[in-house]
């Protein structure tokens, strides 16, 4: 166990200095999900973030609203490039999307007037949550999103 | 003896075929009515299910039944349906037309539809069931929005049509939905949106802004709308505005959001105007109260003084998708004239679980309720706790009245259509 939760340790820790640097790399290598970490959630920062911002719009368990605003659960979006992840998010979305075979088109509002912090938490939030399972993101690599 | 009884059994049918009523007895509700539950003496069948994502639904007076559909694959947002054998189900379904939206109306031997930017009709072809296809433009020139875009229209048996332009907004916020945007004042949406536009029923080409009329302003959304035929006025139901509490969080709580505001029943008289984005209305405080985005405190009135009030206010969030006047003589004497409205059920209630996926009942005496509402269909959503929309198995989102005075419900998740039928 304690092994381990020390390789878990070393795999996050190496997926995210990778992801650090290569801010382009696609699909990140998904670590199996741990009870560990589903607890942790619980008490992550990004979960308040989350509540006040994101919620209303995506629900609790990040469902999203039928034909009107598209799950959070397993979307290439969400668990894939970091960038356009983090951009969504700056700058909202709009346009026809298919989001898990269903069709969108409907209108995301910015949030660039959360902080670089908050931002990196509620993409980690989302990013290791309802059912997901990908790399942090840190706040150097929104930094660097938005200053682009 | 033989002859007497096959001579009965063509006597029947032709009685059958000439006479709604003895139809009706021929045609057997589901044991569980389709899942839903009904006051008593009311029994329901399911006539067709996975259509399609159903929005609004006509029924023709020979029973066949067309529904408009929020997206098809190949822009045949219109689903036909037949029954061939008499039992009520649905046993032709095809689709057709270049569209899709959510308007959907049987008027002067067209079909017209309302896609998200254009009212279009399509001729219908005597005993055929598809429409044809020539379909003509009726009124265009609507802003493109992707938030409240749907564009139902009504008409008034004057030569008038009326179309709801939704507010693609939430406040008229500078920017779009964002905590600490101002509210722009003059809303400039309103110039062209948040209102019903009136236009003529049989002129085609009309431009929303310079063909159109504003008839009634301070409308965010109203996909519920309704001519009541006996008082020759129109009516319709207003999705409310979202987020109090996630924009303005030291004023209301997320319990108050759920409640605040109410949705509202207008009755729309020409040039009225009901506040958006300026007031809502508080249920509990009974009165428009002025919005945060423009200086409210979730008391002060101002402005609101002078915008008109609801007729009725039902819970926040709900979604009122659908209104109709029951003209029928199958249900009993209490529901004539008195208005059934198919709410699609709440996303803004979050967290507190969300509610609204049924379709209600209000009692008319004239132009205006006589009692409070009550829940006429339910259990739409399978199940009693809802947390997050998506976990509600059917939507009702659209009613139309059968030739035979049977009430049929549209759902938008799996496009399932209930007849309801009292007997
Ligand atoms: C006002 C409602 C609303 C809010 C608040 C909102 N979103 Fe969205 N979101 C949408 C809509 C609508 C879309 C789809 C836009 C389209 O159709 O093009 C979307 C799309 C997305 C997508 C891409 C598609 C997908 O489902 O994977 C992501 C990721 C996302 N949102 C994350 C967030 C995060 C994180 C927050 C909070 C910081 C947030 N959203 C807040 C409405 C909202």
């Amino acid at each position: 166990m304690k092994i381990n939760g020390i390789l878990f340790l070393l795999l996050v820790f190496l997926l995210s200095a990778c992801g650090g640097r290569k801010q382009n790399s696609q699909q990140q290598t998904q670590a199996p999900v741990s009870a560990e970490k589903s607890a942790e959630m619980a008490n992550h920062p990004g979960k308040k973030v989350y509540a006040s911002f994101c919620l209303a719009c995506h629900m609790a368990d990040g469902s999203g609203v039928p034909g009107m605003h598209p799950p959070l659960i397993q979307t290439e979006w969400v668990t894939g490039d970091k960038e356009r992840l983090i951009n969504i998010t700056l700058k909202g979305m709009s346009g026809k999307i298919e989001v898990n075979g269903e069709t969108y088109n409907s209108i995301m509002p910015p949030h660039s007037h959360l902080s670089d912090k908050q931002i990196a938490d509620v993409l980690t939030y989302v990013r290791k949550s309802f059912g997901n399972n990908a790399s942090e993101v840190m706040i150097e690599e929104v930094q660097k999103v938005r200053n682009k | 003896m033989k002859h007497l009884f096959v001579l009965f059994l063509v006597f029947a049918a032709f009685a059958c075929n000439q006479q709604e009523k003895s139809a009706v007895e021929k045609i057997m509700a589901d044991t569980d009515n389709g899942g839903i539950t009904l006051p008593e003496g009311f029994s329901a069948l399911v006539v067709a299910d996975e259509i399609g994502r159903g929005r609004h639904i006509a029924v023709n007076e020979n029973g066949d039944i067309y529904v408009s559909l929020r997206n098809h694959d190949q822009n045949k947002g219109i689903a036909c349906l037949r029954d061939t054998t008499g039992d009520g189900r649905a046993d032709i379904v095809e689709y057709t037309g270049e569209h899709t939206g959510t308007g959907i109306k049987l008027h002067k031997g067209y079909l017209y539809f309302g896609s998200d930017t254009a009212v279009v009709r399509y001729p219908m072809q005597p005993g055929e069931l598809l429409p044809a296809n020539n379909w003509e433009m009726i009124a265009r020139g609507f802003p493109t929005e992707r938030q409240h875009e749907a564009k139902p229209m009504e008409f008034d048996g004057q030569g008038n049509m009326y179309v709801t332009v939704g507010a693609p907004a939430n406040a008229c916020m500078e920017q779009m939905r964002t905590k600490g945007s101002p509210g722009m004042d003059p809303c400039p949406i309103l110039e062209y949106a948040g209102g019903i536009w009136k236009f003529k029923d049989d002129v085609l080409n009309q431009d929303q802004l310079t063909d159109g009329e504003r008839y009634a302003t301070g409308i965010r959304h109203a996909v519920a709308n309704s001519w009541n035929k006996k008082v020759n006025e129109l009516y319709v139901v207003q999705h409310g505005r979202d987020q109090l509490s996630q924009f303005f969080p030291e004023m209301f709580d997320d319990k108050q959001n759920a409640e605040l505001p109410a949705e509202e029943f207008f009755l729309v008289t020409e040039g009225a105007d009901f506040g958006w984005p300026y007031c809502y209305y508080d249920p509990f405080q009974e009165k428009k109260v002025l919005a945060p985005e423009y200086g409210g405190d979730g008391e002060m009135v101002e402005r609101c003084e002078n915008k008109m009030d609801p007729i009725m206010a039902f819970p926040g969030h709900i979604a009122p998708n659908d209104l109709l006047f029951y003209t029928g003589n199958m249900f009993p004497e209490k529901y004539r004239n008195g208005a059934f409205i198919a709410f699609h059920g709440s996303w803004n209630r979050a967290p507190e679980p969300q509610s609204g996926y049924f379709v209600v009942f209000v009692p008319f005496d004239g132009a205006y309720p006589s009692s409070d509402w009550e829940i006429f269909a339910d259990g739409f959503a399978g199940m009693e706790t809802i947390n997050s929309t998506r976990d509600a198995e059917y939507r009702p989102c659209g009613l139309a009245q059968g030739p035979d005075g049977s009430l049929y419900v549209v759902d938008s998740n799996k496009g399932k259509i209930w007849r309801i039928m009292y007997s």
